[in-house]
């Protein structure tokens, strides 16, 4: 370990090496990739799953270009209905659980350890099985493509249609195994996230002190530990019809095809406060920090993401208007969805109210924010609309709900994850992204994204269906199309700009320092990027923004022989995914005991990781 | 059941139509996009339902638009005020205002309650059950064209739906595969079809009801707006307005088909249809064609289109779906000339009785 101690003096030199360090193992590249497969060290488990959730991104969004040609112009023939038919469901799919939730997810990661004041979560091995899970889920979904059978009934999968009569091939197959993989992912994060803040914040950090991105990371958890059971309640339900022959989906048989309407609906409403809360958490702290004023309203804008959390379980049949529940259960939701508008709203008055008086300054993390308070109203207050259930029997399923959902999902969730990115890429690197790339992104993806979603509104209105691979000429719908593709390649255009930014940036930007922008909470006490251990000792908090208000010591560098003791690297939890994922697999064959060889294999696995020693000082390999 | 005012041809509050303000603002970055949209869910063509549900719209419209309006002003204000400038002293750290969060927390409940309350009445109204002498249709949705089937009458025909005018209609929904929804957007509102087998007399809760009193003749296009498969998006159909008097010479007419003369190319086609597989699937009303797993084709030559909205309807268009369906519809479960479908072998029919087919099916008028 010689030569490793001797890094790590001349790495605390400076943050560039720092970075290096970190994030490279001195012994070469075969040592940097086992380095990082076995790793447990919650920072590089964040950047990879950033990494992965921006490698599904690309994918998800060429699925999006290829159907914007089609739909360019009437009676299109540049796919075919099949082809069409994977290219949507696999849009939905793949942004929702493999770029959305993960990109939250690499941000829970990263930040939340750091702006508690903890080393590292609370189950790091833990940790690194969601991330291979969530990682081999997401490429068994997309291996699909290569065997031509790409999921094709849509991301909302309605029974009966995924039923193997009225879908015989193996793509509902990909869809079902693909997603309860997956779910476990987001299941085991869940539960460690939940104990992570509760057991590890730094001393004095109280809960009402909790930065608003870690509130927002609590609360996403919570709806995640309850809401993934709904969702793999339905799903094994499916698998059981398809791979076993049972029935609760099939109406012939006696089975119920709208019991999965609300099963997935139960999973599906409070999966968009999943998206959507840990960017209200992103958002809210940029806009303090850019306006130089602490949030405004803490404690109502945190109570008003618990409400949000609570009552997203009871609106999820606002999703099923036309399903013909009777106008009983029709005003019930109407009622609960019009009461969550509420709290949302206040969130948008408060965060107003905190840059009201301030000194706002413009970077390109703040233009994002600001984009997201004035686009993602927009999706909030069409939302509004379609909550009242007898416009939404006009708007459901067309294209107005198309450009409802991206509104809220692309203006609200991922405009606050590019915030967030600009915001704490000079952390994660040491370094700073390029400013004027960053804002060349943002006006293009302003027009971008409002030249491809806003003419939807008409469409919609204009009687267009959604999940159509084509539409005639006669609907007169045709130059909102041409401008929604237009648009399209434009907010392409603009994505490939940011990960350019990125990617120079983190090769080339200028030195960022602990604390780049002023920002009040912990995570800024490090330095950037923080060492393995994060911090040297564990500041203690006395206030709300203790950077602002209270004296926490900048980080001093460690020698190695004062580091503190970290989890050991372990192979274990990959190999278990793998198990975990190889076992669901196999029910592919639809031989009862195949399935069992994946299961053994994830036994003996979690059997040889329960007997591993988490913390190894003898093997302790990191500088 | 009269919801409201809506006289035939007047088709009130146009001017807060938001579309008539918002086309010429998209416009200016978008070529104008004037013209007729057939399938518009903001032109209503009824007088109970599509009204209620457009007043309903504009009501929430012009909240959303105020909220939106206050929003933006307020931000626009905000960041042309507070942008930092050099020099700026630290802000004033205030941490928030107890009289405020009340009271747009009470704004917005307010405004959240003036839409619930309209929104309910409307929800309860247009889910009312229709009165005495509705005309009452079937409507059974089939992957991927639509049947209706009405009880009174004995008629049963697919695809085109005909209505008399100022009747109050209710349609009665089912499918007979996976879930569809029927939308006529100038009608009102969707409503899905879920699956059901319809015994005889069921009113049970599975059938969904729409019930609306159409005030304009004419030809109104609607499509499937629920996700049901492969050719989810060639799933139209058409519903044609006419005077009671009209309506129930169709009516009559259905009842039975005209025979060709004998000699006749139609009367070849007549005979091929009858000995080839079509009726296995196909009806036509008074011949031995009773088939009931396909669209009935009774007066087929009076209908529009073929193939769900999909094609004119002509000889040779009739010939060319007859001849290989999957062209123009993938997954099609009919059988073409050479590719079976449907889990039929392929008719192997010739040319000549094709042509024949085509038309005898379209002297069905």
């Amino acid at each position: 370990m010689s030569d490793s101690t001797a890094s790590s003096k001349a790495g605390s030199a400076s943050a560039r090496s720092a970075a290096a360090e970190l994030y490279t193992d001195p012994r070469g590249f075969g040592a940097t990739v086992w380095s990082w497969i076995t790793t447990v060290d919650h920072k590089r488990i964040g950047i990879m799953y950033a990494s992965a959730a921006l490698f599904f991104l690309l994918i998800g969004g060429a699925e999006a270009l290829l159907m914007r040609i089609q739909l360019a112009v009437p009676q299109n023939d540049f796919v075919d209905a099949e082809t069409f038919n994977q290219l949507f469901t696999m849009h939905g799919t793949t942004m929702i659980f493999l770029v959305a939730m993960p990109m939250a997810v690499a941000f829970f990661n990263y930040i939340v350890p750091l702006q508690i004041g903890a080393r590292d979560v609370a189950f790091p091995r833990l940790n690194a099985l969601s991330f291979w899970v969530f990682l081999f889920g997401g490429l068994y979904l997309n291996s699909s493509f290569l065997f031509n059978a790409a999921p094709n009934a849509s991301w909302v999968g309605y029974a009966n249609l995924t039923s193997t009569q009225f879908s015989p091939g193996p793509n509902v197959d990909f869809w079902v195994i693909g997603l309860s993989i997956v779910g476990v992912s987001s299941l085991v994060g869940a539960i460690n996230f939940i104990t992570t803040i509760i057991n590890l914040r730094a001393p004095g950090l109280t809960l009402m002190r909790l930065p608003l991105f870690t509130w927002m990371t609590f609360v996403t958890s919570w709806i995640l530990v309850t809401a993934i059971p709904v969702i793999a309640v339905a799903l094994i339900f499916l698998a059981a019809d398809r791979f076993f022959a049972t029935n609760f989906f099939v109406p012939t048989a006696g089975g119920d095809p709208v019991l999965w309407q609300h099963l997935f609906w139960i999973f599906g409403h409070p999966e968009v406060y999943i998206l959507i809360l840990p960017s209200f958490g992103i958002m809210s702290e940029v806009v303090s920090t850019f306006s130089r004023k602490p949030l405004f309203g803490y404690p109502v804008v945190v109570y008003a993401g618990i409400l949000i959390g609570f009552i997203g379980w009871g609106v999820w049949s606002h999703h099923m208007f036309t399903t013909g529940l009777g106008p009983i259960a029709d005003s019930f939701f109407v009622v609960s969805t019009m009461i969550i508008a509420i709290p949302t709203g206040v969130k948008i008055f408060n965060w107003l109210a905190t840059m009201w008086g301030g000194s706002i300054r413009f970077t390109s993390a703040m233009l994002f924010a600001i984009g997201l308070l004035a686009i993602f109203t927009v999706g909030g207050l069409s939302g509004i609309m379609h909550a009242s259930a007898p416009v939404d029997l006009q708007q459901h399923d067309s294209y107005f709900v198309v450009a409802h959902f991206h509104y809220t999902i692309v203006g609200g969730a991922m405009t606050g994850l590019f915030a967030g990115f600009y915001y704490w890429f000079p952390k994660v690197t040491g370094r700073l992204m390029s400013e004027a790339l960053g804002k060349l992104h943002f006006w293009t993806f302003l027009i971008g994204f409002n030249l491809t979603f806003f003419p939807m509104h008409f469409a919609g209105l204009f009687g267009m269906p959604r999940r159509v691979f084509t539409y005639p000429a006669e609907l007169n719908v045709a130059e909102y199309n041409m401008a929604s593709t237009i648009g399209a390649f434009i907010f392409g255009l603009s994505s490939l700009i940011f990960l350019w930014n990125l990617w120079r940036s983190s090769l080339k930007g200028k030195p960022a320092g602990a604390n780049p922008w002023g920002a009040p909470s912990l995570e800024w006490s490090t330095s950037s990027p923080p060492p393995h251990y994060n911090f040297a000792e564990i500041p203690e908090v006395k206030s709300r923004d203790p950077l602002w208000t209270s004296d926490v010591p900048p980080e001093k560098p460690l020698a190695h022989d004062e580091e503190p003791l970290m989890p050991s690297p372990s192979f274990w939890p990959i190999l278990t995914a793998f198990g975990i994922s190889l076992t669901w697999i196999l029910v592919m064959t639809r031989i009862w005991w195949v399935p069992l060889i994946g299961l053994a294999l994830t036994a003996i696995c979690i059997y040889s990781w329960a007997f591993q020693p988490e913390f190894r000082e003898a093997t302790q390999e990191q500088g | 059941m009269s919801l409201r005012r809506n006289k035939p041809g007047e088709r009130g509050q146009r001017f807060l139509n938001p579309v008539n303000f918002l086309v010429p603002i998209l416009s200016l970055f978008v070529v104008a996009c004037g013209g007729d949209h057939p399938q518009s869910t903001i032109d209503p063509a009824t007088s109970d339902f599509g009204p209620a549900i457009q007043d309903l719209y504009l009501t929430v419209f012009w909240w959303a638009m105020l909220i939106l309006a206050v929003v933006w002003l307020v931000l626009a204000y905000i960041l042309i005020r507070y942008r930092s400038r050099p020099g700026d002293p630290e802000p004033k750290q205030t941490h928030g205002h107890l009289g405020l969060e009340i009271g747009w927390t009470i704004a917005a409940a307010i405004v959240v309650v003036v839409i619930t309350i309209p929104t309910i009445r409307t929800v309860f109204r247009t889910q009312a059950p229709a009165g005495p002498g509705a005309l009452i249709v079937e409507v059974v949705g089939h992957q991927w064209w639509w049947e209706f089937r009405y009880p009174a009458e004995g008629v049963v025909t697919a695809n085109e739906l005909r209505l008399p005018v100022g009747r109050t209609v209710e349609l009665q929904m089912t499918s007979a595969d996976v879930i569809h929804s029927f939308w006529i957007p100038r009608f009102g509102g969707k409503r899905d079809l879920n699956p059901w087998v319809r015994e005889p007399d069921d009113r049970g809760p599975r059938i969904n009801r729409l019930t609306f009193t159409v005030e304009e003749t004419g030809v109104y296009l609607g499509q499937c707006a629920e996700y049901c498969g492969l050719a989810h998006g060639l799933m139209g159909m058409r519903a044609i307005v006419e005077t009671e008097a009209d309506f129930q010479t169709w009516v009559q007419s259905m009842q039975s088909s005209p025979v060709p003369e004998t000699g006749t190319q139609a009367d070849r086609g007549r005979e091929a249809f009858m000995t080839s597989t079509c009726i296995a699937c196909h009806s036509i009303a008074g011949t031995n064609a009773r088939g009931v797993l396909g669209p009935s084709l009774t007066r087929l030559g009076a209908r529009t289109t073929i193939g769900a909205g999909l094609l004119d309807n002509t000889p040779e268009n009739v010939a060319a779906w007859i001849r290989n369906p999957a062209e123009f519809k993938p997954g099609v479960k009919m059988p073409g000339v050479s590719e079976g479908g449907g889990g039929l072998p392929p008719t192997g029919l010739s040319e000549e009785q094709i042509e024949a087919i085509a038309a005898y099916l379209s002297s069905l008028r």
